[in-house]
This record gives structure tokens, C-alpha cells and sequence, in this order.
């Protein structure tokens, strides 16, 4: 492989990873903070595909498809939250894999009953639809480069307010201990509203952002579930750095894999979790004890 | 939910086709017909085992409408007797398949079962055919095997081997002037099966296959691997993709600016039912199927009008083989006199049924697997449109199957 094309392929990686990671930040947001193991995560992923893909088409504006995909899931998080996920905290995980199951069913019958079954595509406005030459015969999606940075802005985004805001610093108290947190009179509660939310418009937002260059189909979530587990697990629950690392580690161990290794491309992101998960048991920045 | 969704759709279904029933009944009291067409015996119990969720839940549905599009045009009956449909939601899960087919076998006493999409619970579903001796036909799985090595009396098939439309295009690309190709496909049995027969028809006509590439099922992340077909730069690509894998690598790879530079080759697969989201990143792949959309012979009119008056939807191959699975197992009734149980005549007619198909004239191999032509087509206009018969009566090789 000449140097070219290994710069293509690490191009390739960093994108992949970066993805990921967006479509990881919301689940590790919500398993780190508030303790809940959400399934229904990939589902939302899909939700928020459809979403852009039908408020696209409708206006004819691929920003608002975005937009709305977002504001939308982050209602329908903020009211999940109310009526089901507040009953989870403390509850045993078998609780929360239930629940979280049940949604998968709810919401996929949902998508099938507004949005059918088609494999659908979102139409890119004119100025996003071009590429970049790279060699004589392949050319860059301007898109893929505009996903990457928009990824990296989010990544900025949730650490600043994670790290520099108030809320940040009552959801960092929270997710160290919650009774402790709650007995100083600090509104640990209504926080948590906002953190389900934002968790399940971060998983619609990246199916959003994402569906013009994955395509919109039933099942989109599945496989993005559990690639998304496996970034959490690996970077460390709760830390949002981590799953950037993790995130970034499996893009590249994905692509030169199947450059290199075809025929193990399959497992080789699970062998790099079994590895990382002896020597570090609570993920590369994970809390000492768990 | 799945069962409380189909059991009310049965429900349903056999209220119409009662109501159906009813009313051809009394139609034949009023014009005095000579022998009680339909008083006689119990209804003939279908069983539908097909995708009714999931990623293959348009297919189950295009072929569930085929068939019942069939039945309805024989007033609501097969072989003169009326048909009572048992739905099954089969999820595309083979982990599940085995159970789900002793059910309809042994619970609900199939007479028949119709079914499926994926090959890996078709496998299971032969395997139950097999033991159990129930007639099935497979509207769709193209698993080599079914009609190979796991070949049996009871069991067609009224779509495809996966080794049929394959196979022809090999020549179509040598022909075309192509002589390295690359492949890539999924690493599961549809997409190896397919690759294989392209590569031994490519290799027969004197080309070489320079590089075959793979990718774990359902994976639809292409960017390396198309990056890879890029720097080696083959005369043309040979794909296996299908639904929303097949959109996703017919997009990139346009994306990625090798549409029109690398030609793009594949089973039909890879523009069937997918068109509307290629949009124009499709046009001008050229692929091989035993279908095509615009067939120009008066069956596959008279079937397209049909369907869309039934549906409100383009009929497709996949309502296609429904269709002729329906047609199919008419053939068997009415030689046998309407009666399933006489399984030994059944099947020999079933065999020997000669299908005025919309896609062409259909017969059945030994290995009960069907001969057809396989046509070259190319997508223009958000179509797959006919180029040329690529294999004329194309017939699978049955390899290791005892019948053939």
C-alpha cells in the first residue's frame, strides 16, 4: 500500500470513528449518568434517519429535516423520561433491558405505521453534494468532510458543557452519587430529564446527519446499537473522552482490517474490546471501581 | 404482537375469503351447476411463512400479494377448492424457523406452506419439509442447497438458484470486453453462492478475477474497500449487495466518483426494489435477473395491471414469484382433482407444470428448481429495462442433487 492510499484509508478511519462516536456520545451520556442501560438507543438512530429523510422531503430543506429531527426527539426523550425511565433509576438492569426492549418494538411498529418499510435516500442541498478529486479515479464526498467536522463540534460541544456549565456540574455530581447529590438540594431530578433527552436526540441526530451518506432503511439501528456498546464499554462509561477514543480506535482497527485482514474483519473490533477490557476492566478512561 | 397482528390478519383473510366463498356458492346454487363446487371437504389450509417485519418485510409482502393476486383471480380457490391462509411471521429469523415450521405443519395442519425470503430459515424450512413430507414451495430463498444437495420430492422452488443469474453475466462482461474483474459481496451464502457462479461463468468465457472482496453480513460500511477497487482499478466490479446494503453501495460508489470509470456488474438484486433511493446513482448499472420490469409478452401486462389495480404499487419479481408460486401449486390441484393428499400425483404434476409466468415461459428441472431465461437489464429512467436475454432456459446444475 503506498502512502497515498494509506492516507486515503486514514482518512476513511478517522471518519468512521467519528461517526461512531456521535451515534455512542448520547448512550454513554445517559449508561454513565443516570445508570440506565437504554436498547433502545439504535432505534432512535433509525427514528431520527426517517425524521430527517420525511421532513426533508416534505420543505425541501435539508437544514429543518436536521433541526427537526433533533427537536423532535428531544420531546419524545423529554416525555419518556416523565412517564417510564424516572420508574428505572436503581431498578436492576433486567428492568431496564425490558423497557428499553419494549420501546424498540414501539417505536419500530411506529416507523412502520408513518414511514412504511422502503429503503429511502435524502436528497443533499446543491453546495453539500460535491466531491473532491483524490487520485485519477476516486474522488471525497464534501459531505463525509462536513459529517466529520460537525462530529468534532458536538464532541467540543458536550465536553464544554459537561466540564465549564453549572448543569454540567450538577449532572457530574449526580452521576458520582446520586443521594448525596439529592439530600443538598441541588434539582439532581428535573437534570435528569434533560440528560434522557438530549441522550435520545444525539442518537436522532446522528441518524439524521448521517442518512444522507448511510441511507435510510428499517433495521439502520441494529448494527449501530451495538458497535455503540462496544465504544462506550470500550472508552469507559460515562466519559464522553473515552467514547471519542474508543470511537476513533475502532474506525481504524475496522478499516485497515479489512484492508489487511478480510477475512477476520468481522471480530477484529470485538478481539480489540476483549483485549483492552483484561488489561483496563472499567474501559480505557473509565472510573477505577464500577 | 407479531402473533396478535397475524392472527387478527388471518381472521381477517378468512372472513373474505368466506364472504368470497359464500357468494360463489350462491352464485352457483342460482345457475344450477351440476356437482356442489364448493361444498365439498375442508378449505385447503396455505401456510404463509414469510417476512412480515424486518428488513425483508417488503418482499414478504410483495409475495404475499402475488399470491393472494392468483387466488383472487380464481375466485378466492386453488384447484377448485377454496383457500384458507395461516399467516406466519417468520422475521427473517433462522434461530427461530424450525419451531415456526412444525408449528404450521403440526398445530395448524398445513396442507401446503409457502415460503421464504431469507435462506437460512428456508434452510430450516426444508429440512422440516423433508421429516414431515409437507409440500413446500419456496417463493423466494435462493440457497443452491434447497434444490441440491437437500433436494426432495415435496419441496420447488418458483424464484431462483442463486447460481442462476449469476452465472450468465459472466459471459455478458467478457463479452462487453472486460477481462479483469474485481468482486464484492457480503461473506454469507447468498453473496458467495453468487460470486462463485459469476466467477465460473467470467473465468469459462476466458477472463480472471482479480481480486475478491468481501465484508461481513449486513455491514454497509464500503468507504475501504471502495477505496481499495479505486487503487487497484479493475475494467469493471461484479457486486452481490441487496436492499438497503445495495442502495448504500450503489450510492458510494457513485459518490466516490467510480460510476462511469469502473463499469458497475451484479445479480438483479442490486437494483431491484431499491431504484427510487439509488435515484441517480443507478443509472446505467447493468445487472442480470430472471425478471425484468418491462417485459414486453402479454403475461407480465396482464399481471402489472393487475397488481397495481389490487395494490396501488408496481408489481415487482418479488410479487412475481408469489404469483407463480400460486400458479404453481393450482397446477399440481387441478391434475390431482383438488385433492393434496394424493402428494405422490401432486408432485408429479407440479413437476411437470408448464407456467405461462410473467417473466416468461417457466418449467421445473428434476430438482424441482425452475428453468428460465435469465435477462441482461439496465437501469434508465428509474427502471430495470430490458437489454437482451442473457440465458435463454437457463437450467441450475443441481449439483448433488439425487433427482437431477
Amino acid at each position: 500500500m503506498d502512502i497515498g492510499t494509506f492516507a486515503i484509508q486514514l482518512l476513511n478511519a478517522v471518519q468512521y470513528g467519528l461517526v461512531l462516536f456521535l451515534v455512542a456520545s448520547g448512550l454513554t451520556l445517559v449508561f454513565g449518568i443516570l445508570g440506565v442501560i437504554n436498547l433502545a438507543h439504535g432505534v432512535f438512530y433509525m427514528l431520527g434517519a426517517y425524521l430527517a429523510w420525511w421532513l426533508t422531503v416534505a420543505t425541501g430543506n435539508f437544514a429543518v429535516g436536521i433541526l427537526g429531527a433533533f427537536a423532535i426527539s428531544f420531546l419524545v426523550g423529554m416525555a419518556l423520561e416523565s412517564v417510564f425511565i424516572r420508574r428505572l433509576y436503581g431498578r436492576d438492569h433486567l428492568s431496564q433491558v425490558l423497557l428499553s426492549f419494549g420501546l424498540i418494538l414501539v417505536v419500530d411498529e411506529l416507523r412502520q405505521m408513518l414511514f412504511g418499510r422502503d429503503v429511502q435516500s435524502v436528497p443533499l442541498p446543491e453546495w453539500l453534494s460535491g466531491s473532491l478529486p483524490l487520485t485519477d479515479v476516486l474522488n471525497y464526498p464534501v459531505y463525509r468532510i462536513v459529517v466529520s467536522l460537525f462530529c468534532l463540534a458536538i464532541a467540543v460541544a458536550i465536553f464544554l458543557v459537561i466540564r465549564r456549565t453549572r448543569i454540567g456540574m450538577v449532572v457530574r455530581a449526580g452521576a458520582e452519587n446520586r443521594e448525596m447529590t439529592r439530600a443538598l438540594g441541588i434539582p439532581f431530578d428535573s437534570v435528569n430529564r434533560y440528560v434522557f433527552a438530549i441522550g435520545i436526540a444525539l442518537a436522532a441526530l446522528a441518524g439524521a446527519v448521517i442518512a444522507p451518506i448511510s441511507t435510510v432503511f428499517p433495521g439502520m439501528g441494529d448494527g449501530m446499537l451495538i458497535l455503540s456498546f462496544v465504544v462506550v464499554v470500550l472508552g469507559g462509561i460515562g466519559s464522553v473522552p473515552g467514547a471519542a477514543i474508543g470511537a476513533l480506535l475502532i474506525g481504524l482497527i475496522d478499516t485497515f482490517g479489512k484492508v489487511f485482514m478480510p477475512e477476520l474483519a468481522g471480530i477484529l473490533v470485538y478481539v480489540l474490546m476483549a483485549a483492552v477490557l483484561i488489561v483496563r476492566p472499567t474501559g480505557i478512561l473509565g472510573k477505577r471501581e464500577v | 404482537m407479531t402473533n396478535i397482528k397475524s392472527t387478527a390478519q388471518t381472521l381477517a383473510m378468512t372472513r373474505r375469503n368466506f364472504l368470497g366463498a359464500t357468494a360463489a356458492g350462491a352464485a352457483g346454487l342460482a345457475l344450477g351447476f351440476p356437482k356442489p363446487a364448493i361444498a365439498q371437504g375442508a378449505a385447503l389450509k396455505v401456510g404463509l411463512m414469510l417476512p412480515f417485519s424486518g428488513t425483508y418485510a417488503r418482499l414478504g409482502q410483495f409475495i404475499e400479494n402475488g399470491f393472494n393476486l392468483y387466488v383472487e383471480q380464481k375466485s378466492g380457490m386453488l384447484g377448485g377448492r377454496k383457500v384458507e391462509f395461516i399467516r406466519l411471521d417468520d422475521e427473517s429469523k433462522p434461530e427461530t424457523a424450525t419451531d415456526n415450521m412444525n408449528r404450521l405443519v403440526s398445530r395448524d395442519k398445513a396442507d401446503v406452506v409457502i415460503g421464504t425470503v431469507h435462506s437460512g430459515v428456508a434452510m430450516a424450512m426444508v429440512k422440516v419439509a423433508r421429516d414431515s413430507g409437507v409440500p413446500l414451495i419456496i417463493p423466494n430463498a435462493g440457497a443452491d442447497e434447497a434444490t441440491g444437495p437437500l433436494c426432495a420430492p415435496n419441496i420447488f422452488r418458483t424464484s431462483f438458484s442463486n447460481w442462476q443469474p449469476a452465472h450468465p453475466m459472466g459471459k455478458v462482461v467478457y463479452d462487453e470486453g472486460h477481462r479483469n474483474v474485481l468482486t464484492i459481496t457480503w461473506r454469507y451464502t447468498a453473496g458467495q453462492q453468487m460470486v462463485g457462479a459469476f466467477t465460473e461463468g467470467f473465468e469459462a468465457a476466458g477472463g480472471k478475477v482479480v481480486e475478491a472482496l468481501t465484508l461481513p453480513f449486513p455491514e454497509v460500511e464500503f468507504q475501504a474497500l471502495i477505496t481499495q477497487i479505486a487503487t487497484l482499478k479493475p475494467d469493471a466490479v461484479f457486486a452481490f449487495f441487496a436492499g438497503g446494503g445495495a442502495v448504500k453501495f450503489v450510492t458510494d460508489y457513485a459518490a466516490a466518483g467510480l460510476k462511469g470509470k469502473i463499469p458497475l456488474y451484479g445479480t438483479g438484486f442490486l437494483t431491484d426494489g431499491t431504484l427510487k433511493a439509488q435515484g441517480d446513482a443507478a443509472t446505467g448499472i447493468r445487472t442480470t435477473l430472471h425478471y425484468a420490469d418491462d417485459l414486453d409478452n402479454p403475461a407480465n401486462k396482464a399481471f402489472l395491471s393487475a397488481f397495481q389495480a389490487k395494490t396501488g404499487e408496481a408489481g415487482d419479481i418479488y410479487a412475481v414469484q408469489g404469483f407463480d408460486a400460486a400458479a404453481l401449486l393450482e397446477a399440481g390441484l387441478v391434475a390431482t382433482g383438488d385433492d393434496a393428499s394424493a402428494r405422490e400425483a401432486l408432485f408429479a404434476a407440479m413437476a411437470g407444470a408448464k407456467i405461462d409466468s410473467p417473466r416468461g415461459p417457466l418449467t421445473f428441472s428434476p430438482a424441482h428448481n425452475p428453468i428460465q431465461n435469465i435477462y441482461l437489464r439496465e437501469v434508465r429512467d428509474g427502471r430495470n429495462a430490458f437489454v437482451s436475454v442473457a440465458g435463454e432456459a437457463v437450467r441450475d446444475p443441481a449439483r448433488g442433487c439425487r433427482m437431477a
